[in-house]
């Protein structure tokens, strides 16, 4: 019996010898396992990534709007409701100071329109968001330079204003400090009092495009309204946010003296349900890629299979040769098996490398999270090197049970 | 007579395919002595190849008994036979078989590598070999950038490698031209005159079959003849 080395060094000869059939067989397992971790990644980052940014928006988050009222035969258009007021948002601090809502922390009422923005040089079409010093911990809002709305400024009517890193490479350009400066929205002039960190991401709105000014400023000096375009309440925990729903919904209900529920002027969106919503889509789409991914191992499976078997009367001529030649079944056997494990196994470290390439290049080019996920790495390298041994050695097996002359003859 | 290196006694092959029986070989007995050298003649299909793989222990008889070296190659494993293959005889087949994009030199050092000789000196034997079938300078090349003839000269190379005592040889020279031929009937007589080493060749040319001392004559799977060379070969050492 010949030694390991020497059956190891015979394989390598063997292979370097057929450099198409051992090039072939490797693409598959490459291909394979590179797809499969590729497309697992892709389809977990997206998944985290959607959920990152609504998460971003606020956890606990619940945002009671105006406006759902169904009196007569006309709704009308969100927005343009006039049923919240900064009372209701008042009424309801009162009622968690009084113990009367116990599971909602936080209240931030707020008002926004689209408006044209300007400095003296450029202008930009954002949002502008009247808002109580409560909003950047509702919403998760952390500065970077200078301050947020205070509670003085609310109660002043300051003309300041705190603003997203978009606009302030909109109007100032990338990395300007512009706290100081003035800018003017609908006429007024108002000063730069903070700039916020950006929250990244575009998605459905770009929490970096928003301009923050005090809620009274907002409904008297830039938008003329006394009305509120929403309330956002952080609830105390995310297990009580239908609880949360429930208590500020009567509560709201007996402030407008409404009894039936179905004939409310109001809604109630709870961030779960967003969540819920956004998950169950990303869950359809990641089992879309993990089938994808599935059909790649199968396909990249077959393409080892095949290369392997179309190969099967050379091997099995050449079983039948080296043994015409004296090598002894279990070398003959042996040899074909260390080949076809040192394929799939340096196959496998390039395609796993590759697919992790893939992932992180993947990751860099849309700003998603660099997720590798090790489940998808091992049953991929281990689906493909199975498959690729065992096509490799049962040919080799079956030729060494013949007797030489019958492998050499073998069509 | 000397010594039987190859015994026969009432050999026979039959290949059952489709619950239909084809006897290629019935009741083959004769004996080949140390340092022969004999041609196997006869029509295609006549058996003749069949003997061949059963001498070479390529093959195994249905029955009968076939004694090599005065061992009874029924008895013995795969594995010895496997032995007796590497270090006893030296196969020479009628399409080459060898390695495909494999360097001639590769291919001669082939059989020393199921031998258990020591990987030093494996090259410098293979490369030996070839110059003496006149492949000095064609080690490197692969079988396919080589002739027919060349192909075949590297496979007799490689049949000679491991020094074995006997010899075979199915249809050396069927597939070369008559050139070729008759240089590599030059290297089967130098090989059984001057080395002493045992051939059976198999061919159906008549003036090949005349290089051999004794012509045996197959059909349909039997012996029918068996004669000593009536012509004197030229430069034969008494």
């Amino acid at each position: 019996m010949m030694d390991y080395l020497e059956m190891f060094s015979e394989s390598l000869k063997t292979m370097a010898a057929n450099k198409m059939r051992t090039g072939l067989a490797m693409l598959g397992i490459i291909i394979g396992i590179g797809s499969v971790i590729a497309l697992v990644s892709l389809g977990q980052a997206t998944s985290q990534s959607i959920q990152n940014q609504i998460e971003s928006l606020g956890a606990n988050l619940l945002t009671v709007e105006p406006g759902a009222a169904r009196t007569g035969a006309v709704r009308g258009a969100a927005g343009g409701s006039t049923t919240l007021t900064n009372d209701d948002a008042t009424a309801i601090s009162n009622a968690i100071s009084s113990g009367q809502i116990n599971t909602v922390q936080t209240v931030s009422p707020e008002v926004s329109r689209r408006a044209q923005v300007t400095t003296g040089a450029s202008n930009t079409n954002t949002q502008v968001i009247g808002v109580t010093p409560a909003y950047a911990t509702v919403h998760k809002v952390d500065i970077a330079s200078g301050s947020f709305i205070t509670q003085r400024d609310v109660d002043g009517l300051a003309r300041v204003a705190v603003v997203g890193p978009q606009v302030v490479s909109d109007l100032f350009g990338d990395g300007a400090d512009p706290v100081g400066q003035t800018i003017k929205i609908n006429g007024q002039t108002l000063i730069i009092n903070g700039i916020t960190v950006s929250k990244g991401g575009s998605g459905f709105s770009n929490q970096d495009d928003i301009v923050y000014v005090p809620l009274t400023t907002a409904q008297k000096e830039l938008f003329g309204v006394s009305y509120l375009g929403s309330i956002a309440l952080e609830a105390k925990s995310s297990d009580v946010m239908t609880d949360a729903q429930n208590q500020v919904g009567y509560f709201l209900l007996a402030r407008h003296n409404i009894s039936d529920p179905t004939q409310a002027d109001f809604s109630i969106l709870s961030q779960q349900d967003i969540l819920n919503t956004a998950s169950s889509a990303t869950g359809t789409f990641t089992a879309l890629l993990a089938g994808i991914a599935a059909i790649s191992l199968l396909v990249g499976g077959i393409g080892i299979m095949n290369i392997m078997l179309v190969t099967v009367t050379e091997r099995t001529r050449e079983v039948g040769l080296r043994k015409a030649l004296g090598a002894k079944k279990a070398t003959v056997v042996a040899q074909f098996l260390i080949e076809a494990i040192i394929l799939t196994v340096s196959g496998g470290i390039v395609g796993v490398g590759l697919g992790i390439v893939a992932s992180y290049i993947i990751a860099n080019l849309t700003s998603f999270p660099f997720i590798i996920s090790l489940p998808a790495i091992l049953l991929a390298f281990f689906v493909s090197a199975g498959i690729g041994i065992i096509f490799g050695w049962y040919p080799a097996k079956k030729a060494s049970d013949l007797q030489p002359i019958e492998a050499l003859r073998y069509e | 007579m000397a010594t039987p290196i190859i015994k026969t006694d009432h050999i026979s092959k039959v290949y059952r395919m489709d619950g239909t029986q084809t006897v290629a070989l019935s009741d083959i007995s004769f004996e080949i002595a140390k340092g022969e050298f004999v041609a196997i003649m006869g029509p295609s299909g006549s058996g003749k190849s069949t003997l061949m793989h059963i001498l070479g222990a390529l093959d195994r008889p249905t029955a009968g008994t076939y004694l090599l070296n005065n061992q009874n190659v029924e008895k013995l494993s795969d594995d010895q036979l496997a032995d007796i293959r590497n270090r006893e005889i030296g196969f020479i087949f009628q399409a080459y078989n060898l390695l495909p994009r494999t360097s001639s030199l590769a291919n001669v050092m082939l059989p020393m590598t199921y031998g258990g000789i020591p990987a030093k000196g494996r090259a410098d034997k293979a490369k030996k070999f070839l110059t003496m079938v006149g492949l000095g300078d064609r080690m490197d090349h692969t079988s396919n950038q080589l002739s027919g003839g060349q192909q075949q000269r590297v496979a007799i190379a490689r049949a000679l490698v491991m020094d074995p005592a006997i010899l075979l040889a199915d249809e050396p020279t069927g597939n070369i031209a008559s050139d070729q031929a008759a240089e590599i009937m030059a290297i089967f007589q130098q090989l059984n005159e001057d080395e002493g080493h045992t051939i059976v060749m198999i061919t159906h040319e008549p003036d090949i079959a005349q290089h051999a001392q004794r012509i045996i004559h197959v059909k349909d799977g039997k012996i029918v003849g068996d004669s000593r060379a009536h012509k004197q070969r030229k430069a034969r050492k008494k």
